[in-house]
């Protein structure tokens, strides 16, 4: 059913779990290194391989980093709970069970609140929860690598026990037609604010940030909320965004037909933004969970949850609308940064030393066309914040006009040097030896000895075309400006 | 008293995917019962004043630093397992969704 639609005659109401892998050195409780990308099964020990008689012991780092993301999202710190096990029958864990929290998450109870469309939206914050990761099976002989029919599957270890934080929102409400924004922007934050607290690449790509999206209906006027399903595997932002949409539309045709939900997890397409039924579960999940024995229980000291809550890092929200009052910039440019994901690189680079509005320029239009271009993020760019501040600064000492300082640009995307490199190699400085210049003014005034007569005849209009004439005689690198003046100045001409 | 019935067995069998005949659902539904029932005498010893606990020791905060220790060898690591492919653990075809 078309989305419109579907939003006339429903109301969602949108869940999301987030998992985040902690950018620790070490596993969640063992020593393996935690490095994305290595060789299979050369980060695993006795203790992530679960060999009998190995003992988990928890990485202080993490539970310091899922304090702080609790803190950070305005949550309760448990004064006192524990990891649980978590029971079930599949070999991503050579366990057979995931060491979790249960009922005693490590922090509850708290906010994250979003801007979408100008509008603040406060999403709450059940639970914040430490887990471990699981490994990497990859499933053979089937005819799409997928697990349906696959001959036997394949598993490396090195991602298992790496430490996971499981963040869950409340059911989210009221967002209309603006569920799939919502979803996006609440996602979009969250990595913004595991940025800020440094505990996480947080890479959708790599998979250290991974979005479950929990949807259901509920007819227009209704109280009681549908059936939900959760849909998994959706790796990127835009994903968030376009699966929460296909999945509004595809439980709208069916409640439209008199059809029922059934809840169960299903699996998000890239390719073609749908969602596919995971395997019907026989039976509910029944995990088993009971406090994890050989773990002994958390205790954080209020003194040092107060110490950490005290030195959280300005978070992003925050930092936005201080940088914004800053560089004097509008609400409708703020969105426009954020959605291009511009806003980090903008800001290092005024770090760098750029004028506010020239890093917005160059990361705005040349860059972000640039990019487009290529198909790749802005981030992507083979550029960086201060390369592109050394470029502004370059324009401003005047050495560089605008159209010089693109070529510069395009050098260094072409991997041709730093910029100072680019110019020297490509031979971009304005020309500012005002001999070469003043030459370069007779010969175009002698070429054109009609502009000029207009233009000591008092149309000083015309001096544009001889401007242009120098221009292009000096291959872009004049300084337009002082062109014109040296110009009038020669033709005895006063403005 | 028969707190263990079958059917659970059979449930707890199916979550372990282990086959059992009937005539062994009966067996371990018994000897499951007695399990319980020996467990069940600490309650009759527990009373409000010890609080129920999960570890045998009453210490809270035991953490290790967030330092790397060396990891097993792949082949090590592999050494003990029923089936390998591409320095991988192979495993049987998985019946059942993606966890």
């Amino acid at each position: 059913m078309p989305y419109d639609e579907a939003l006339e005659r429903f109301e969602p109401v949108l869940g999301l779990e987030t998992h985040v892998e902690l950018g620790t050195n070490s596993k969640m409780f063992c020593g393996c290194p935690t490095t994305f990308g290595a060789p299979p099964n050369t980060h695993v020990c006795p203790t992530c391989l679960a060999f009998p008689g190995a003992l988990p012991v928890a990485n202080a780092v993490a539970i310091e980093s899922t304090i702080r993301i609790g803190l950070a999202l305005n949550c309760s710190i448990a004064e006192w709970c524990r990891f649980a096990r978590k029971n079930y029958f599949y070999p991503d864990m050579p366990k057979n069970y995931q060491i979790s929290q249960y009922d005693e998450p490590l922090c509850f109870d708290g906010y994250l609140d979003i801007t979408v469309e100008g509008k603040t939206v406060r999403i709450e914050i059940e639970r914040v929860h430490l887990e471990e990761d699981t490994g990497k099976s990859t499933h053979v002989g089937g005819a799409t690598g997928r697990i349906q029919g696959a001959d036997h599957s394949i598993v490396d270890y090195n991602r298992a026990g790496i430490p996971l934080v499981e963040i869950v929102t409340k059911p989210i409400e009221g967002t209309d037609r603006l569920a799939p924004e919502v979803a996006r922007a609440y996602a979009t934050e969250l990595r913004e604010v595991m940025r800020s607290l440094g505990v996480s690449d947080v890479r959708m790509d790599q998979g250290s940030m991974r979005c479950d999206v929990n949807v259901s209906l509920m007819p227009r006027g209704s109280t009681e909320w549908g059936t939900r399903t959760e849909t998994k595997n959706v790796n990127s932002f835009r994903s968030v965004e376009r699966s929460v949409r296909g999945e509004i539309e595809r439980q709208a045709a069916i409640l439209a037909e008199g059809g029922r939900i059934i809840q169960e997890t299903r699996h998000f397409h890239e390719d073609t933004g749908l969602t596919t039924s995971g395997r019907s579960k026989e039976e509910a999940q029944d995990y088993r969970y009971f406090p994890e024995p050989d773990l002994v229980p958390i205790a954080p000291d209020p003194a040092w949850v107060a110490q950490l809550k005290a030195e959280l890092p300005e978070l992003p929200s925050v930092r936005r609308a201080r940088l914004q009052a800053e560089w004097g910039v509008s609400d409708l440019d703020m969105a426009a940064m954020h959605n291009a994901d511009a806003f980090g690189l903008v800001e290092a680079t005024v770090e760098a030393g750029a004028p506010a509005a020239d890093a917005r320029k160059w990361w705005m239009g040349e860059l972000a066309r640039r990019a487009n271009e290529n198909g790749v993020a802005l981030a992507e760019l083979p550029i960086t914040p201060a390369q592109i501040a050394r470029v502004t600064e370059l324009v401003k000492s005047g050495a560089l006009n605008d159209k010089l300082a693109r070529q510069v640009l395009e050098g260094v995307l072409a991997g041709e040097g730093s910029p100072d490199e680019v110019v020297e190699a490509r031979g971009l400085k304005i020309v500012n030896d005002e001999g070469e210049l003043s030459a370069i003014i007779d010969q175009v005034i002698a070429d054109n000895a009609d502009a000029a007569d207009k233009i000591r005849g008092g149309k000083i209009a015309a001096v544009g075309a001889l401007v242009g004439g120098v221009m292009k005689a000096s291959r872009g690198k004049a300084d337009a400006g002082r062109a014109r003046a040296l110009i009038l100045e020669k033709l005895g001409v006063t403005e | 008293m028969s707190a263990i019935t079958r059917e659970e067995v059979a449930h707890l069998a199916r979550l372990s995917r282990l086959a059992l005949a009937d005539e062994e659902l009966d067996h371990f539904a018994a000897q499951l019962d007695q399990i319980v029932g020996a467990v069940a005498r600490v309650a009759e010893v527990a009373t409000a004043d010890i609080p129920p606990s999960s570890h045998a020791l009453p210490l809270t905060n035991v953490f290790r630093p967030d330092v790397v220790a060396p990891s097993l060898t792949p082949e090590q690591a592999l050494s003990g397992a029923p089936a390998v492919e591409d320095d991988r653990f192979r495993v049987p075809r998985i019946l059942g969704e993606e966890a």
